[in-house]
């Protein structure tokens, strides 16, 4: 059986979002021209509620958008049988401050396929990363800017972010795959 | 495990209802790209497709070739004209030569029934059918099929009547087939010369006048009168045809409810439709149009897979 350990409960998870927001707007300073750009799947779902935060303690309305970056992926042409595409909707970036929300950041290869698709929408004054979770593993030179928890994760574990939208829970979770000693029993 | 499709699309009579439902989800994202300002993502970066069209085509080769670009692969038009198939060079040869400069996919559009898989089972290459002689537009399938979920939200029990020229129409039987796997009832209305014999045996019900079609069906799929085809005293005449199964505001107007028009063009206005159906309120030929670009893609998209062991991976869409 693989070992699970929470990294962050409801709770946990809901006070890390809360520092996470407002320290979107001391970074972007203010909410003037943001965008919050979540990556799909549960990007997406994080975004929302970031701005749903951000519009309560500011008193706005954040402008947001979601991003499918399967047809940027620099991996298509070998992983056989195609990856399901979701749905993209961006406005217009031109001369905006985009955040990018992701829940984990691991290789890099989303964020510079998120980056690339951007691109294709106008030219952002400026654009941010902010993700739940950064487990580590880099394979391209990319840093976050707002980071809500770090994790040392080991390149055949998993790190599982449940949102209670899709998942009927909010945690975030580490899944270990078993040891050798553990699979001799 | 999901649904992927094999090396080549010849026909819908050979996908699965998951197979189609799997280009048709797909196609949904892709309609939004067209959309853009930079109308183009890098998803078949260093792909070069060969669009091979044996027969005059408009509407289908520049669809496709839109949907190509849009999907940032190279693409080759030939065309029998002005080509070494006008010298008497086979299909296989011509196909031959053209992956020995070592291409990955082939559009193939050809007048005979069967051109496609032909090809398929010769070549390395991806083969697409872009319609083959009486045979099977699959394309053109898929997307009447979007045309109508778009308008309908569901293609499960639709009523949906093919009007015309049944017999010479390779847009009938795909679109035959992927309806009634995806759980539609499908009807055909045409003169008796103009429907192939024993139709009924494909699933679909016979309604001999027009008239009939309009009281059933809850969208009339009107194909052209293939002029080009028609040298063998088919129809008495062009007006004849139009008094009686012309699809009329006249006609519409005694429908119990409003009918969603579609059309493969291009159309014979006056003929098959008059004109202030085709641009009538219900008509979706446009909308038809737009989304052919989405269908080619999705298609384009999941045919140009590579290594199967990988899927697994791939459907999981893990984190990285």
């Amino acid at each position: 059986m693989p070992d699970r350990t929470i990294l962050l409960d409801d709770r946990a998870l809901g006070r890390t979002l809360a520092r996470m927001a407002t320290e979107i707007v001391e970074r972007a300073r203010g909410t003037d021209d943001l965008v919050l750009v979540g990556v799909q799947r549960r990007g997406v779902e994080l975004a929302d509620r970031l701005k749903r935060l951000i519009d309560q303690a500011e008193g706005g309305d954040v402008a947001v958008g979601k991003l499918d970056i399967t047809l940027y992926r620099d991996d298509l042409q070998t992983i056989g049988p195609r990856p399901v595409v979701g749905e993209t909707r961006l406005p217009d970036l031109e001369g905006t401050t985009v955040v990018i929300v992701d829940d984990v950041l691991y290789t890099g290869r989303t964020v510079r396929a998120a980056l690339d698709e951007c691109a294709d929408f106008g030219r952002p004054r400026r654009i941010l990363l902010c993700v739940l979770i950064d487990r580590g593993g880099r394979e391209l030179p990319i840093q976050a800017d707002i980071v809500g928890t770090t994790a040392t994760a080991a390149p055949g574990d998993r790190v599982d972010v449940l949102v209670s939208e899709l998942d009927g829970r909010d945690a975030v979770e580490l899944v270990r795959q078993s040891g050798p000693a553990e699979a001799a029993r | 495990m999901t649904a992927a499709l094999g090396k080549d699309l010849v026909g819908l009579e050979e996908l699965s209802a998951e197979q189609l439902q799997l280009i048709l989800d797909t196609a949904e994202p892709f309609k939004e790209v067209s959309e853009r300002q930079i109308k183009k993502v890098p998803a078949l970066r260093g792909k070069t497709i060969v669009n091979l069209f044996f027969e005059a085509s408009t509407r289908t080769r520049i669809s496709f070739e839109f949907a190509e670009k849009r999907l940032s692969a190279d693409t080759v038009n030939v065309a029998s004209s002005g080509s070494s198939v006008s010298k008497g060079e086979t299909l296989v040869d011509t196909a031959r030569n053209l992956e020995a400069m070592r291409i990955d996919m082939v559009v193939i559009r050809h007048g005979a029934s069967g051109a496609a898989q032909f090809l398929g089972r010769r070549i390395r290459s991806n083969v697409i059918n872009a319609g083959d002689g009486k045979h099977e537009h699959p394309t053109q399938g898929l997307l009447d099929m979007l045309t109508l979920r778009d308008k309908f939200g569901r293609i499960r029990g639709l009523k949906v009547a093919i009007c015309g020229d049944i017999l010479h129409s390779r847009v009938a039987r795909s679109n035959i087939w992927g309806l009634l796997k995806l759980g539609a009832e499908v009807a055909v209305c045409g003169p008796a010369s103009l429907l192939p014999r024993n139709v009924s045996e494909l699933g679909v019900t016979v309604l001999p006048r027009i008239e009939d079609a309009i009281q059933w069906a809850d969208a009339l799929n009107v194909l052209r009168l293939q002029l080009e085809r028609m040298q063998g005293g088919f129809l008495p005449s062009l007006r004849e045809y139009n008094r009686v199964f012309g699809v009329t505001t006249e006609r519409l107007a005694r429908a119990p409810k409003d009918l969603v028009i579609l059309h493969p063009g291009p159309m014979n206005r006056g003929v098959e439709i008059d004109s202030d159906v085709a641009d009538g309120p219900h008509s979706v030929i446009l909308p038809q149009v737009t989304n052919g670009v989405a269908v080619r893609m999705a298609v384009l998209y999941l045919l140009a897979g590579g290594k199967p062991d990988l899927a697994v991976r791939a459907g999981r869409g893990e984190e990285r």
